[in-house]
């Protein structure tokens, strides 16, 4: 039980370390500058901890999260994909529309946006899939291009068709019905704190959490994952051991997709409820950078995607207070991410050391 | 007299294991020092301490009679000590030259690499030791036996004097070995001093001047070469006889197991590699194919397992035609494989031995359950194969490059014959087993065989081809060239059929292109 626990601090160590090692380095950054370090973090978590801007770093969270689950899938197989930007943002893009053009009774109306989401993300990160394994088109390459297929050019392209025409000055998609939209959560949390103004949680957290699990099962403890993950570590194993390598490819480059098509949920059915140049882009690429500071682990991703999203909601008293640039959380952001990978290798190191001692105590007496 | 080198004391620990327990090697200049023990004595473990890949625990280290505490293989290699490892470590698309200078580039001005002095220097090494080498051949086009040349060429090109061999000789057919060890008897007489790791006793005495055994992490004992038989050595190793893997009486029966008719698979430039292949393995027989490595017998299995393209020509399994399976199909059929690369093709290296063993069988119980994997009833089945093939190792969650290379090839074989296969296909099944471990594998395989199992069997260990098999097949240029029967053939006579010697002298007379 104590190796577990010390075994367990030692995987924490990592994060921490890192987490720990970005805020030198950012407090050198912004005394450099000319501020006090001391009085712009205090500020960020003073006004980070209060209940509205908790909302809203869950709010932001929830995207990232699924964005950094999408990354992890494809990681475990050593997959590469850097075409959730696109993915996500055409399959927004595509829900959207559909959403604004039907109208079905209550729930299902919803579920339909979420599936079309789902299935156009799929269909688009597959087709980088289907390239690599049939054109041998290496997935970062296919993905990078698919990227400016869909952003420059199928939603460049139709939106102007899908434009809604009542406002003209509006260079969004139609507005979803009510139907469409994602009841949010600010019951249940007003339920335990106090009113909520002016804020709400989106009820795309719980979505994100049952992809979270989802995600564990299939990969840690189905036999789906079991292929993913062996054909990730040893291919040609893999192979030997009747997984088929392509159709492998194929299906995960689709899952992945299929988590990122809900990354632009949040914006969708949550809070515009229709696609326009108001929301939010780059998700993809920050979803890699959760993905590895969480080491593909789902609970670690949703720490990384907390963290993350922390600095991002928290740092804007930054312009407020004046006490720092709220630019500062971009500079820890990249810092802790680069220190992450250098301290998870040195802490594994460590450990192996760590490990030789312990079992060197217990098999002394006995071998000796 | 000074020693090449001198290890005192040495002590090394695993996670549940010691490896080494106060290990003592003594090793003159300009000997050739055998160290043989079981799986797991901790042989490996020892060289990759001196090769300074991994620090000891305890113990001192003296090399040219100067102690030394090496950090890195880089320090080894500036001591004059190289290495060749268990498993071979060569990049398949890179040429001999680009192979030897990997990690120790000369460079010219701007760092650009000086392939010109490079290769000049090659080929005088190469020359100078007798290790013929073209330096521009692509590594993937070379026999088993050259790829080892360019290994120990890699080593002598970084100037070193002193060698560490991990079973160089588990990959070569005898042909082979007698060139290898011509090859080191050349190096001992140029002053080098050479120590070889090997778990065949009679070859240890044929290169050997002095052997050290290990035990358990021990040492028990040194010996010279000239004082001792095999019988002596294998008593020392493992407390017991040399085994023989014999076959007793027959046990074929008149039920095709497996059946090949024409079977042709082509490589990338469309030149047959299996050509017209037919073959048919009955329940309860073995079946050896004879062959110098890189004479198709890979892409036999492959189209056997489903990983290769058949290009014409049918696949029938307890007569159901299998062409067109899948190999998960196959696998689920009852087709097991014990792969001849167990790093390449066997194992997840870094995962733990449960799911290792759950590898190629994933979907079947007790592994899995329904879509599931069924971690407990997979932990339990892995402790089962533990125990019945005497995989040494503290638990079945450490991962399975925490496992000597013997005791890898013990649970790939486990997890194989455990999965109640129909036909067995077991490419060199004892490769890197020490004697004690091989006598009950070798038991294993037969009684399978006496309980119906139809095996093919491809091994480089000739006696184990003909004391195993109840047909053996000789496989040159992808063509079944001979039919031998195992009682009427020495090592000898098999090897020159598998160079095609006998064959071309014999007219073809035996060389009826297969069983049946
Ligand atoms: N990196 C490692 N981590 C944990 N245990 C290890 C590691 N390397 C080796 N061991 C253990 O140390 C012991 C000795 O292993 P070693 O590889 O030296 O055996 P060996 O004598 O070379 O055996 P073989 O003949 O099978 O190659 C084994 O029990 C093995 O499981
Ligand atoms: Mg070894």
């Amino acid at each position: 039980m104590n190796n577990r626990m010390r075994s367990a601090s030692l995987a924490l160590a990592a994060p921490l370390a890192s987490l720990l090692l970005a805020f030198l380095l950012s407090a050198l950054v912004l005394v450099l500058v000319g501020s006090n370090p001391l009085v712009a973090f205090g500020d960020m978590l003073e006004y980070g901890s209060r209940l509205e801007i908790v909302i809203d770093m869950l709010n932001r969270a929830t995207p990232l999260y699924l964005s950094g689950i999408a990354a992890a899938i494809g990681f475990r197989m050593n997959l590469f994909n850097i075409g959730v930007e696109g993915q996500y943002q055409l399959a927004m893009f595509v829900a959207a529309v559909v959403g604004g053009a039907l109208a079905l009774p209550g729930f299902l109306h919803l579920l339909l946006i979420l599936v079309v989401a789902m299935i156009v993300g799929g269909l688009w990160s597959g087709l980088a899939g289907l390239l690599k394994v049939t054109r041998g088109v290496n997935e970062v390459i296919g993905t990078i291009m698919l990227n400016f297929i869909a952003i420059g050019g199928i939603i460049a392209a139709l939106i102007g068709r899908f434009r809604d025409g009542e406002i003209s000055t509006n260079s969004g998609t139609k507005l979803i019905a009510e139907s469409g939209w994602m009841p949010n959560l600010n019951g249940f949390v007003e339920a335990f704190t106090r009113d909520i103004k002016g804020r709400q949680l989106s009820g795309m957290l719980v979505v994100a959490v049952l992809v979270g699990i989802a995600y564990h099962l299939t990969i840690n403890r189905s036999r789906f994952g079991f292929d993913l993950r062996a054909s990730g570590l040893n291919p040609m194993a893999a192979r030997s051991g009747g997984v088929p390598p392509k159709r492998m490819v194929v299906v995960a480059m689709v899952l992945s997709g299929a988590a990122a098509g809900l990354v632009g949920m949040v914006d969708l059915v949550s809070r515009y409820h229709r696609y326009d140049n108001n929301f939010s882009p780059g998700l993809g690429f920050a979803g890699i950078a959760v993905a590895l500071l969480g080491r593909h682990h789902p609970v670690g991703v949703a720490f990384a995607a907390l963290l993350f999203a922390f600095m991002d909601s928290s740092s804007s008293i930054l312009q407020v207070t004046g006490s720092a640039s709220p630019e500062i959380v971009i500079i820890m952001q990249g810092v802790i991410l680069l220190t992450a990978v250098i301290t998870y290798e040195y802490v594994n190191q460590i450990r192996q050391r760590e490990e030789t001692k312990m079992a060197a105590l217990a098999t002394a007496g006995g071998a000796a | 007299m000074v020693l090449a080198i001198e290890l005192i004391d040495i002590t090394k620990r695993f996670p549940g294991v010691l490896a080494n327990d106060r290990v003592n090697l003594r090793v003159e200049l300009g000997e050739i020092h055998a160290i043989v023990g079981e799986n797991g004595a901790g042989k490996s473990t020892l060289m990759k301490i001196l090769y300074g890949m991994q620090p000891p625990d305890e113990g001192k280290m003296l090399v040219n009679g100067t102690e030394v505490d090496f950090k890195s293989p880089t320090e080894a290699i500036e001591a004059g000590i190289g290495m060749v490892h268990q498993h071979v470590m060569l990049a398949d698309n890179l040429t001999v030259l680009e192979n030897v200078i990997l990690g120790s580039e000369p460079t010219k001005s701007f760092g650009r690499i000086d392939f010109e002095s490079a290769a000049q220097h090659l080929r005088e090494v190469s020359h100078a030791y007798g290790l013929d080498i073209e330096p521009n051949d692509l590594v993937e086009t070379l026999e088993v036996g050259e790829r080892q040349r360019v290994e120990i060429i890699k080593v002598l090109f970084r100037g070193a004097k002193i060698l560490i061999l991990d079973e160089p000789t588990a990959v070569l057919v005898p042909q082979e070995v007698e060139q290898l060890h011509h090859n080191l008897r050349e190096l001992k007489a140029q002053g080098s001093t050479i120590l070889v790791i090997n778990h065949k006793l009679p070859e240890v005495l044929d290169i050997a001047d002095t052997i050290t055994v290990l035990r358990q992490g021990r040492t028990v004992g040194e010996v010279k070469a000239s004082d001792v038989t095999a019988g002596d050595l294998a008593e020392l190793m493992v407390g017991s006889e040399l085994p023989s893997p014999e076959t007793t009486e027959s046990t074929v029966t008149d039920d095709v197991a497996l059946s090949l008719r024409g079977v042709t698979v082509l490589n990338e430039e469309d030149r047959p590699v299996v050509d017209d292949v037919d073959l048919v393995i009955h329940r309860g027989e073995i079946v050896g194919i004879a062959g110098v490595e890189g004479n198709g017998q890979g892409e036999l299995i492959g189209a056997i397992m489903g990983t290769e393209h058949v290009e014409t020509g049918t696949l029938e399994l307890m007569g159901q035609d299998i062409t067109k399976w899948s190999v998960r199909q196959r696998r689920e059929a009852g087709v097991g494989l014990v792969p001849q690369d167990r790093h390449e093709e066997g194992l997840l290296l870094t995962a733990p031995l449960w799911e290792n063993a759950a590898l190629g069988h994933q979907t079947q119980r007790p592994y899995a359950k329904g879509w599931w994997i069924d971690r407990a009833a997979s932990r339990a089945h892995t402790q089962t194969i533990r125990k019945r093939f005497g995989v040494k190792t503290p638990n079945v969650d450490v991962a399975a490059h925490a496992l000597s290379g013997g005791n890898q090839q013990k649970l790939i074989i486990g997890r194989e014959m455990t999965a109640d296969p129909k036909i067995l296909v077991l490419a060199h099944p004892t490769r890197g087993i020490d004697v004690g471990a091989q006598a009950s594998v070798w038991q294993k395989i037969r009684d399978a065989r006496a309980d119906g199992l139809a095996t093919m069997l491809i091994s480089a260990d000739l006696e184990e081809l003909i004391g195993l098999s109840d047909t053996i097949l000789v496989m040159l240029r992808g063509k079944l060239v001979a039919k031998l029967d195992p009682a009427n053939v020495t090592p000898r006579q098999l090897g020159s059929y598998m160079t095609g010697a006998a064959i071309e002298t014999d007219g073809n007379g035996s060389a009826d292109g297969g069983a049946e």
